[in-house]
């Protein structure tokens, strides 16, 4: 189903990324990773970019009357519609006849993976000329923190409060990743605010290709998870080098592991800088462990 | 600073009949009323003897408000919030953060 031509494709580097800042003067917590990545993606996309928001932080920061901190082309949609929207903006650009452009939609996790994703499903199954990206904080972040698809085992939200009954969220992330790629999608990634390369490079190569493309980008939220600012990109980091995030791509059918550590960093020391981990045990943290290890088994054994 | 790299503050001038307003919850793109620059406590100052121009904090930046000035970094103090990644990203330790004296 994929289209993707025989790229030459220019790469892209902080050396020959655009100067123009596409989105600037925003309301964002400091040292929050969501805009980074939409900062980072829209410079990689260009001026001529409809982007869709759903109701999430980014609508929140970027939207206040009278500022608009977008340059391009932007929209607020509906929290479950932002795929649709994306899709009919799609459409629209497409019978007017419009030449050089992209259609860009981003959603936080809970966009994503709970309250959008039948929409999300369906523009996938229509393969529409959409790029949807999702940036992963893992909670509601702009509701004030409330457990979302993608929350982790362990994580303190004020909807899964830590106590001596429980440690948390109790339930482990979707897997978000492959639930896309099973939809046979044309091109699907992970990438992580902490590999900020990695990521532009994605976004390059799903700019190129036609047809509906997923990036599912980790991105830290200082706020949320109770760390200071300036490690915002550099936690981001340490979730992919102690595996409990992973850098992948699905293409033609195919998934690829980009980044596959010998050994990982210690989990551990990445869960107890974390004011949302901070209350877990010794055995919780096993548990966090033992899935990782399972989940890295299971990757390298059918991905490789 | 190039204007035509990124959004300026512009004067805001309030509305004064019902068609004046915009249709729909969407301003003008890239129309910025005000400045971030109170959010701050530390402030980036940039030693350009030790800085070798990797870029690495000008693609880090959450805001974006590092910015290329004839092949030097330079800082947009009035929308940098402060969050102190570029120092702490810095391979060079270019980059230190300044209390913001009042």
């Amino acid at each position: 189903m994929s289209n993707t031509e025989p790229l030459a494709i220019k790469r892209v580097t902080p050396k020959n990324i655009t100067d123009k800042e596409l989105f600037y003067g925003h309301k964002a917590c400091a040292g929050c990773g969501g805009s980074l990545a939409v900062r980072l993606a829209l410079k990689v996309l260009g001026e001529r970019t409809f982007s869709a928001f759903p109701a999430g932080c980014m609508a929140a920061v970027g939207f206040i009357y009278p500022q608009m901190a977008f340059k391009n082309n932007s929209i607020i949609t509906t929290f479950p519609g932002v795929a649709s929207m994306a899709a009919g903006i799609a459409a629209g650009a497409k019978a007017l006849g419009l030449e050089d452009y992209k259609t860009v939609a981003f959603a936080g996790d809970g966009g994503t993976a709970d309250i959008g994703f039948q929409a999300l499903s369906g523009m996938i199954d229509r393969n529409d000329d959409v790029m949807y990206i999702c940036y992963d904080n893992e909670a509601y972040m702009n509701t004030g923190i409330q457990k979302s698809g993608l929350t982790p085992y362990g994580t303190k939200t004020t909807t899964t409060p830590a106590g001596t009954n429980l440690p948390g969220s109790v339930t482990h992330k979707k897997n978000l990743f492959e639930i896309i790629a099973a939809h046979d999608i044309a091109y699907a990634a992970t990438a992580s605010i902490g590999y900020p390369q990695d990521f532009i490079n994605k976004v390059n190569k799903a700019k190129h290709i036609k047809g509906t493309t997923f990036i599912h980008v980790y991105a830290s939220c200082p706020t949320g998870w109770g760390t200071p600012t300036h490690t915002a990109v550099e936690i981001a980091k340490e979730a992919v080098d102690c595996g409990l995030f992973y850098l992948a791509e699905y293409e033609d059918g195919e998934f690829k592991l980009n980044k596959n550590p010998k050994e990982f960093a210690s989990a551990d020391e990445y869960l107890k800088k974390q004011g949302r981990f901070r209350h877990l045990t010794d055995e919780d943290i096993k548990l966090v462990t033992d899935q990782r290890d399972k989940k890295w088994e299971r990757m390298r054994k059918q991905w490789l | 600073m190039d204007n035509s790299i990124k959004p300026q503050k512009r004067d805001f001038v309030r509305p004064q009949h019902i068609n004046d307003y915009p249709v729909g919850p969407q301003f003008e793109a890239g129309f910025l009323a005000e400045t971030n620059a109170g959010w701050r406590t530390f402030r980036p100052v940039v030693d350009h003897d030790k800085c070798v121009y990797c870029l690495r904090c000008y693609i880090v930046c959450p805001d974006g408000t590092i910015f290329k000035d004839n092949d030097k970094i330079n800082v947009d103090l009035d929308y940098c919030k402060g969050c102190g990644v570029c120092a702490h990203e810095c391979p060079k330790d270019a980059i230190s953060m300044v209390k913001e004296e009042l």
